[in-house]
């Protein structure tokens, strides 16, 4: 209630409202309810204003009532004419569940976009409800007043639900959820909508609702500020979010059946227009078709009504339908902050990080921001530095064309080459240096390392492009200003290249179901926010430049259900969304989710006791095998033969098939060993518990990988899927089998390592096939000895699979990588899958993007062929300049993988990045993402490695530094050359560069095992940048003394935020405790005289010697500090897919080496210390 | 006039020329089948097309690898045929060509030598540019050889 009191009463301020004729009526903001609203009501619409009252009668003027209809009128004052403020009061007073019912009526009822919006709605839904895993984790990451932005973006990003073709429909259409929309049909909407509104069945629902609003929350009103300018949004916010109370307070069941009702009421009511208020709203009618005149340019809009009624009654069941599955997925994710939740469920995607950006635009910009020219970047570039968003008085000059009526808005679009010629000279002033590029003092600057994590920097573009641009956790180049020629890009010494992560768990996501995927006929790219629209009928491509047509079906809008307005789109106003495709996407029909399963049963596999853990897992998570109907399953295992599991539905127990001709391996039966999970389950359950205890006698030594991988290989060729491999050993026999080639004696060698490649190319080839036929094959490796990674991962490599390594794993003497490896497979299983997919990365002509980093085969220069894609994995690719860009401003890259969800939906989801061009050194330095630049060089470096040697690689990483930090002392003359001079961008450069060398996969001289140098290798090839950087620099933080300093509230819990600690020894303290994030391991250390107190009330032990040696988990103990401790931990754990593993060290222990090893500051007798480095580059430089 | 040894040799080599600009043009031509997938971008997200595509790509490469010995064979074959007619200027020409093939022979990026313009190795941007404008080079270089070699051919026949 009194949240909408702080808006200002922006609806007075603004000229569009004076055009519209009852402009002077237009009520002033008000802040204290609907009452009053009324009351201000304009005279032209006294008998709405009677009619409303009444129906106002019916609805308790409950406090959060009041809020939005305050927003909405101001958003009408802004918008269209103050008239139609009337309808919109009621909004908040109906239910979700009619109003999608409704929506989905509406949707039928136009011609073209039914299928789109509503097949939408139901798109996102699915989608939510196979993202199970995703969920919590946005979700937690996100704090609570940030949340309500969230899910406010939600609505206005997914789901179109309240769409229409008129700006002015929308309104009343949006405003009446109760079936306004068949009263259409009747060519005077507002009698209908009032007539449907007050009907008893009305009133009946409206006694479910009642009590819900009336329990708003701080969150709630927030979130309903939001949308202020987004008309849309606001509608189908509060839509939700009513429907959100309802299921979390009310009967499901009663809900589901008093929607019901009203549908068949209002179909009723279309059929038969009630007469009552009909005469009443004529006149209404009247205006709202003089004034849609005014808003809307093209289209009369009462003929386009007359066409829809016809199908209204025939949508009733889907609408139904979808309700029901609304309903569902609402309740199974209700939990603490049931808002948020709901809205996860129903999206099933989303990054909570881009929310605001893309969630709170103030009205102004928002209509500014539509036409979407290329105009605004520059002149706010020396603000953009300084991360002050362009005032927003600067774009209201152009607010008042915008109002009234888009007949000017071509205008609106300034020529982009004019703009661009202008602004082409305008760089960064160095009188006023932004703050990337301050300088630096290396050696003499201590404290580096920021307190709190290293974020991506914001490119510098103006507000409107940076609140669309793509979250930079999907997709981040490392030069956030690109160079305009290869020539200057040359001289800065920095990588140019993208780091992708295009699958990553999403709470939001839009999702679009159109027959038309409007692409650029040329470079087919897809339409995305940056595209420059020429005029309402032609987009101009942002990557190739060629002018394309906006079809038909794109001009209607099904978010704000307005027709005309292509640039409001979802996929315009979107960085990020995924297209459901149509059946051109597919020559095959789409492939079941297909899950087989090789386990070695050789005795070492038995010995080390992993299949308990797999089968246990497996149990488990039956049911959360990502799939449909169709989902199959299998089981091979193998030792010195391959025995195969026919678990045909109807045995009466699994069958063991032995085929011991590994020569030739063959499929026993042709069908029945994959079968449908569904049908055979309880068979699948027997062989699972049944595996464990079938090899434990077993003797057999060898292990015939190679064969078995053949017999899986033929077994999933006809459908294509994922192949998960547990191996234990070196295999021994038959194809494919390999030598042990580590020398335990070169381990710490400081010159060669050698055997990095593969020994043979078996695997490889069989990747390739695997690849061919849609086929992943994951590698689990649960060895104690050298196993040859380096062979054995090219199975994964190159049909794009992933690898896990769990050296020395044993169920019962290794407990640590016992639970890892539970962990992991309980993420592996449960995770988000997509087959056969393929993902293109598309750039501004002039950029060419040359070498690709991650597991997958290069199909054809451009094309990355995924067999799966699974959400945790990464991509980099790096890029050259080929042509100079000089006749542009923007460059824009973009990712579009095409994949088969588990459900079978053929499905596109395309990310768009949009990055400033710059002319200047200064500013290509200015704009270096020094965490993107790491992680491609440690890509590159790894390439290196392998093509040529470890020590070029790593010398590769010492010059890399050296050449930039020279390069840009060089261009800063004024600087004096005695000392290491940095831009602020790049302070860490030298810092993460070194903690690279010193990683498992570079180091020397460090004793390595080469299998876990090959892990560490293929962890930086495939992992992606938030990963990636835990691994390499790990974040310390002192543990001891948590305060709520600071601390940030997340699900009602107090998450404290410790400093970042250098990774120093010097750091460490006897009297302290620290915990050391390394991405997927976390480690305690305790001091020797570290604080009885912590230990007693954190650990649960009486004191410092009474600690077990071995401790993997936080015991749950009712003190503040453990608490405290308790929540720091799991909301880290919470902000990654894989739940890291503790680990408790002691000072004394032999695993403190894990631990110090990790201290990349510090001196080893093979490395650099950090200061030692910094000189060696100095000297490098002065050279 | 005279049959000499030399004109021999320069007979032979411009019959094996003809063949490694064969071998050249044939290079240039399976790069570029590698580099671009002739199908239009919704054909080449097809999986039964992913799979022709991929066979496709193994086989040149398997073309590719059996083709490497011959051609450096043949052209270490005229370096030693030129070292014995002690044709100093021929040899020198090719001598830093034939460092070349022993560089990239043994040279081999992984363990063994059969993995040679393996399939994921030789669709890499990089490397596919690199070895489109090797094989335009050697091209060139055959090609302006193939006439010098006839041009020595006819000189050494009317000379002597």
């Amino acid at each position: 209630m009194s949240a909408p009191a702080g808006i200002p009463p922006r609806s007075a301020a603004v000229p569009g409202g004076a055009r519209a004729p009852a402009a002077a009526a237009r009520p002033p903001p008000c802040q204290n309810g609907p009452v009053q609203n009324q009351m201000q009501f304009p005279f032209g619409y006294g008998l709405h204003l009677e009619n409303y009252s009444a129906s106002s009668g019916h609805y308790p003027p409950v406090p959060h009532e009041a809020v939005p209809s305050q927003l909405n009128n101001q958003y009408v004052a802004d918008y269209h004419s103050a008239c139609y403020s009337i309808p919109v009061q009621s909004v908040m007073t109906t239910s979700v569940g009619p109003s999608m019912l409704n929506t989905q009526q509406l949707y039928s009822g136009a011609p073209h976009p039914v299928e789109s919006a509503g097949g939408l709605t139901q798109g996102a839904i699915s989608s939510a409800s196979h993202l199970h895993t995703s969920v919590p984790q946005s979700y937690s990451a996100v704090s609570s007043h940030y949340s309500s932005s969230t899910s406010s973006s939600v609505a206005s990003q997914g789901f179109p639900l309240s769409s229409g073709r008129y700006a002015m429909p929308t309104v009343s259409s949006a405003v009446y959820p109760n079936l306004s929309y068949p009263s259409m049909s009747v060519g005077s909407p507002y009698g209908q909508v009032f007539t449907s509104q007050s009907l008893p069945a009305v009133g009946q629902f409206e006694e479910t609702n009642t009590f819900p609003d009336q329990s708003s929350t701080v969150p709630r009103t927030l979130q309903q500020q939001v949308p202020l300018g987004y008309n849309s949004t606001s509608w189908s916010t509060s839509d939700f979010q009513s429907a959100q109370d309802n299921f979390s307070r009310n009967n499901t069941g009663s809900l589901a059946k008093a929607s019901n009702q009203i549908n068949t009421v209002g179909i009723v009511d279309s059929s038969h227009p009630v007469s009552q208020n009909v005469q009443f709203t004529k006149p209404g009618v009247e205006t709202s078709v003089v004034s849609s005149a005014v808003t809307s340019s093209i289209r009369t809009p009462v003929g386009d009504h007359l066409t829809e009624p016809a199908s209204v009654p025939s949508n009733t069941q889907p609408s139904e339908s979808l309700l029901q599955e609304a309903i569902d997925s609402s309740s199974t994710t209700s939990s603490a902050s049931p808002v948020i939740n709901n809205y996860d469920a129903l999206e099933g995607g989303g990054y909570p990080e881009t929310n605001s950006a893309a969630s709170s635009p103030a009205p102004t910009p928002q209509t500014s921001r539509t036409p979407k020219p290329f105009g605004y970047g520059y002149p706010t570039l020396q603000p953009g530095y300084q991360n002050a968003t362009p005032s927003t008085s600067a774009m209201q000059p152009s607010n008042p064309g915008h109002h009234s009526g888009f007949q000017q808005y071509p205008q609106q679009y300034p020529g982009v080459n004019q703009l661009s010629s202008t602004l082409g000279g305008l760089s960064l002033q160095h009188s006023q240096q932004p703050e990337s590029l301050r300088p630096v003092n290396l050696t003499q600057d201590r404290n580096i390392l920021p307190v709190s994590p290293v974020l991506a920097p914001v490119p510098n573009l103006n507000s409107d492009l940076r609140k669309l641009n793509c979250s930079p956790d999907s997709f981040r180049c490392t030069l956030t200003n690109i160079p305009q020629t290869q020539a200057l890009l040359n001289k800065a010494k920095l990588p140019l290249g993208l780091l992708l992560h295009p699958f990553r768990d999403l709470t939001q996501l839009p999702v679009i179901t159109s027959s038309t995927i409007v692409r650029c006929r040329s470079c087919r790219t897809y339409i995305n926010p940056f595209v420059s629209f020429i005029d309402q009928r032609r987009w101009k491509c942002n990557l190739c430049y060629r002018v394309n047509d906006v079809p038909e079906e794109f001009m209607y809008n099904p978010l704000t259900r307005s027709y005309g307005e292509p640039h409001k789109r979802p996929e315009v106003q979107n960085s990020t969304v995924e297209f459901i495709a149509s059946s051109d996407y597919m020559l095959r029909p789409p492939q079941p989710a297909v899950y087989l399963f090789v386990l070695d049963v050789s005795h070492n596999a038995v010995e080390a006791g992993y299949l308990t853990i797999v089968c246990q897992s497996l149990l488990e998570n039956l049911d959360k095998l990502p799939g449909d109907s169709r989902t199959r399953i299998g089981f091979i295992t193998f030792d010195s033969t391959v025995q195969f599991y026919n678990l045909q539905e109807g045995l009466s127990q699994p069958q063991m098939l032995i085929v011991s001709d590994i020569d030739d391996v063959f499929l026993p039966t042709p069908d029945s060993l994959l079968v449908n999970l569904h049908e055979s389950k309880e068979l699948i359950k027997d062989l699972l518990n049944a595996l464990p205890t079938m090899f434990i006698n077993t003797r057999e030594t060898h292990s015939a990988l190679g064969p078995a991988l053949q017999a899986a290989f033929k077994l999933m060729s006809p459908t294509g899927g994922r192949i998960s491999v547990f191996q234990s050993q070196l295999p021994s026999l038959g194809a494919g089998l390999l030598h042990s080639r580590e020398d335990p004696n070169q381990r710490s060698s400081t010159k060669v390592v050698q055997h990095l490649g593969p020994a043979t190319d078996f695997y490889k080839k069989l990747a390739l096939d695997c690849s061919g036929q849609q086929t992943a094959v994951d590698l689990f490796l649960l060895s104690s000895q050298y196993s040859d990674l380096a062979s054995l991962a090219c199975m994964s490599k190159y049909s794009a699979g992933c690898i896990y390594y769990y050296p020395s794993f044993h169920h019962s003497h290794n407990p640590a990588q016992a639970e890892k490896l539970q962990k992991d497979l309980k993420r592996y299983l449960t995770r988000k899958i997509g087959f056969e997919a393929v993902m293109r990365i598309r750039c501004t002509k002039g950029l060419s993007i040359h070498t690709f980093h991650g597991n997958f085969f290069v199909r054809s220069t451009d094309l990355l062929s995924l067999a799966n894609v699974n959400p945790d994995a990464g991509f980099a690719v790096q890029m050259s300049i080929e042509e100079s860009l000089t006749d542009t401003s923007l460059v824009c890259f973009q990712t579009a993988l095409l994949y088969t969800s588990s459900k079978g939906e053929r499905r596109i989801r395309v990310h768009t990045l949009c990055l400033p061009v710059v002319t200047s050194l200064a500013d290509v330095y200015a704009g270096a993402d020094v965490q993107a630049a790491v992680c491609l060089l440690a890509n590159m470096a790894v390439d290196r490695s392998v093509s040529s040697s470890l020590s070029d690689a790593r010398d590769a990483l010492v010059n890399a530094v050296v050449d930039s930090l020279s390069a840009y002392i060089s261009t800063a003359s004024n600087l004096q050359q005695s000392s290491l001079i940095a831009p602020n961008s790049l302070r860490l450069f030298p810092l993460y560069v070194l903690a690279l060398l010193k990683q498992k996969a570079f180091r020397t001289g460090t004793s390595t095992r080469l299998d876990d140098r090959i892990y560490a290798m293929c962890q930086i090839k495939s992992q992606p940048l938030v990963h990636l950087m835990k691994m390499i620099h790990p974040s310390l933080y002192r543990i001891d003394r948590l305060t709520n300093e600071g601390a940030i509230h997340v699900n009602d819990r107090v998450v404290p935020q410790p400093p970042l600690q250098k990774l120093s020894a010097e750091k460490l303290t006897r009297e302290g405790a620290f915990l050391m994030d390394c991405g997927s391991i976390f480690y305690i250390w305790i001091g020797k005289s570290c604080d009885n107190s912590f230990i007693k009330d954190v650990l649960g032990y009486p004191n410092y010697a009474s600690v077990p040696q071995k401790l993997t988990q936080l015991p749950e103990l009712d003190t503040l500090s453990s608490e405290r401790a308790r929540s720091f931990i799991s909301w880290l754990r919470d902000s990654r897919p894989l739940n890291p593993v503790l680990q408790l060290i002691k000072d004394e222990s032999p695993a403190k080496t894990d631990f110090f090893q990790h201290l990349v500051e510090d001196r080893t007798e093979a490395a650099f210390s950090y200061y030692e480095f910094l000189l060696h580059i100095q000297q490098q430089i002065c050279k | 006039m005279a049959f000499t040894f030399a004109a021999f040799c320069y007979m032979l080599s411009l019959v094996l020329c003809a063949a490694l600009i064969f071998f050249a043009i044939w290079h240039i031509i399976a790069f570029d089948e590698l580099r671009t997938d002739f199908k239009s971008p919704i054909d080449q997200c097809n999986p039964v097309h992913a799979r022709e595509r991929l066979r496709n790509i193994e086989r040149i490469c398997f073309l590719l690898r059996k083709l490497v010995l011959p051609e450096y064979s043949i052209h270490s074959l005229f370096c030693i045929m030129f070292l014995c007619a002690q044709e100093w200027l021929t040899l020198g020409l090719n001598v830093p060509l034939v460092f070349y093939h022993f560089w990239r022979y043994f040279h081999c990026p992984a363990d063994s030598s059969e993995l040679a313009y393996d399939p994921p190795a030789v669709m890499n941007a990089d490397t596919l540019s690199y070895c489109q404008k090797e094989a335009w080079c050697k091209l060139a270089f055959y090609l302006l050889s193939f006439f010098y070699y006839l041009y020595c051919m006819i000189y050494t026949l009317v000379s002597s």
